[in-house]
């Protein structure tokens, strides 16, 4: 097998006293699409967090093309390559659209990916670019925050949550423009409530449950059984 | 007329006042660390400016040159090697730490300059005046006046048009996720304190013109400071330029009804802004 774009080995966090991750191992291939499944705080967030530099780790716990940056800030990760769609959208509220957006690409990162290639996904967000990121919808404001991870073209983007407090209808279309961002030849790895989604997309998942893995398989294999009794940690 | 004048006169000395209050408005609106030690870095800017002038012979504002970036680059260097570690949730230790630097500040300039009031020479700059519809303008306090506009108006362009300024406010808006889009807050604070040092720079050498100065003469000017930022409202950098303007209106005015008055009614004026609008008159307006 060829070496792995990002593992995670034993991979372990904690706020305070409470410990959120116990050894997660886990690993993503160039151009793969990974699912992160699981129920509320089993420690999905936490993950990405700590792969985005948001929580300082020991460094060999998070391998990115064979370098340990799991004691990186934050800064310096997305100066790598890997870009994180925060749970909540949490865009900057005194910028604007457009702001937002090139604020995502100052990495000035070689790619596909610009303020043209953004509005042309998302057309409603050329229209709305001179606006203060506040005055959009839920859903505008989750294309704000995806076309903001993408101007940085990341090789690895980690999506946390997107479809979190969106209408069904905007959700379907937001997932409808996934594979379209992803075929672009990068990698990415996925955080969702809704399984049915999260598999419908990805190439493998995993599922934690309490800060461990509880089940790792190919999206298309795993069954409802499995995926239940990983979940809830019953038959 | 004698009243129109003072009216004048007070809006020009505002510039002065506005220049003191635009870097600490800058810092706070940024990373919201209140300085106490301004007021001693435009007297020690005052100071470097009366030390370049009699090493180089040049005109005080041709010093500035010299001035502004060495004041810039100690910001740059103050904020990443002490400030930085204050910052946090609480609002106490960059407090107490700036107060400290304050002292340090005050003392160090004794040590060097001794008590002894100085002041920056500027020549025929200082007395030259002109003649306005009746009123006789001072040179020095309508350039001081323009200096103002000019610096608060490239600060409020720069904050709105261009990359720096817009990592400013991802950073003000939210350290965390701006630090996701590659900025890294450290260096954005220095940057930061950079420019709110070289505006210092520019308020303390034309301090050092206008007045005669001492190692302890920071306190007060951290005190109008203070007051032309809460006055304009927090963040509204054009509001900070009203601020100093009203300050200094106040003031004038004040000296004008009664010489012991001037400082007293500018303090007055301060205490009921901040008791009709707490949140200042122009309170933080975005775009």
């Amino acid at each position: 097998m060829a070496e792995p774009l990002l593992s995670l080995n034993g991979l372990t966090a904690r706020y305070g006293d409470f410990q959120a991750l116990y050894g997660v191992d886990m690993h993503l291939a160039e151009g793969e699409v990974l699912a992160i499944i699981g129920a509320n705080g089993a420690g999905k967030t936490t993950l990405m967090r700590s792969v985005s530099g948001l929580i300082g780790n020991a460094a060999e716990q998070v391998m990115y093309r064979g370098a340990a940056i799991g004691a990186l800030r934050a800064d310096q990760v997305a100066g790598l390559g890997i870009a994180l769609v925060p749970e909540g959208r949490q865009l900057f509220p005194s910028l604007s659209v457009e702001e937002n957006l090139l604020i995502g690409g100052r990495a000035r990162r070689r790619g596909p990916w610009s303020l043209g290639a953004v509005f042309d996904l998302f057309p409603i967000l050329e229209e709305r670019r001179a606006v203060p990121s506040t005055a959009l919808s839920g859903g505008q404001q989750q294309m704000v925050a995806i076309g903001r991870a993408l101007m940085a073209n990341p090789d690895l983007i980690l999506f946390d949550e997107i479809s979190l407090g969106l209408a069904p209808v905007i959700i379907r279309s937001i997932y409808d423009a996934l594979p379209g961002i992803i075929g672009e030849g990068m990698s990415a790895v996925i955080v969702e409530q809704d399984i049915t989604k999260a598999l419908s997309v990805s190439d493998r998942v995993y599922c934690l449950q309490e800060g461990r893995v509880s089940l790792e398989g190919a999206s298309r294999d795993v069954s409802r059984a499995e995926i239940s009794q990983a979940y809830f940690g019953v038959a | 007329m004698d009243w129109v004048n003072a009216i004048v006169q007070g809006t020009l000395l505002g510039g002065l006042y506005a220049l003191f209050a635009a870097g600490l408005s800058l810092i706070f609106g940024v990373m919201r660390l209140v300085n106490i030690a301004h007021g001693d870095l435009i007297v020690l800017a005052a100071y470097l400016g009366l030390t370049v002038v009699a090493a180089t012979g040049w005109h005080p504002l041709l010093a500035l040159v010299i001035v502004v970036p060495v004041m810039g680059a100690l910001g740059y260097a103050l904020q990443r090697g002490v400030l930085n570690q204050t910052l946090g949730d609480d609002l106490l230790p960059p407090l107490l730490v700036t107060f400290g630097l304050s002292v340090i500040i005050q003392n160090a300039l004794l040590e060097g300059y001794t008590a002894d009031p100085q002041k920056i020479s500027a020549g025929a700059l200082e007395t030259a005046s002109f003649q306005v519809a009746g009123l006789s303008l001072g040179v020095l306090p309508v350039l001081t006046f323009a200096m103002a506009v000019a610096v608060i108006g490239g600060l409020q362009w720069m904050f709105y048009h261009t990359a720096l300024g817009r990592a400013f406010r991802a950073v003000s808006d939210n350290q965390e996720i701006a630090q996701l889009m590659g900025l890294n807050r450290r260096h954005v604070f220095g940057l930061a304190m950079a420019l709110s040092l070289g505006v210092v720079a520019i308020a303390g050498v034309l301090l050092g013109i206008r007045t005669s100065f001492d190692p302890s003469a920071g306190g007060a000017r951290l005190i109008f400071g203070f007051e032309a930022v809460i006055i304009g409202g927090l963040g509204n950098l054009w509001g900070t330029l009203a601020g100093g303007v009203i300050l200094g209106v106040a003031q004038t005015l004040g000296a004008k009804i009664d010489p012991g008055w001037q400082l007293l009614a500018g303090h007055i004026a301060f205490l009921i802004v901040l008791a009709v609008r707490p949140n200042g008159l122009f309170p933080r307006v975005s775009g």
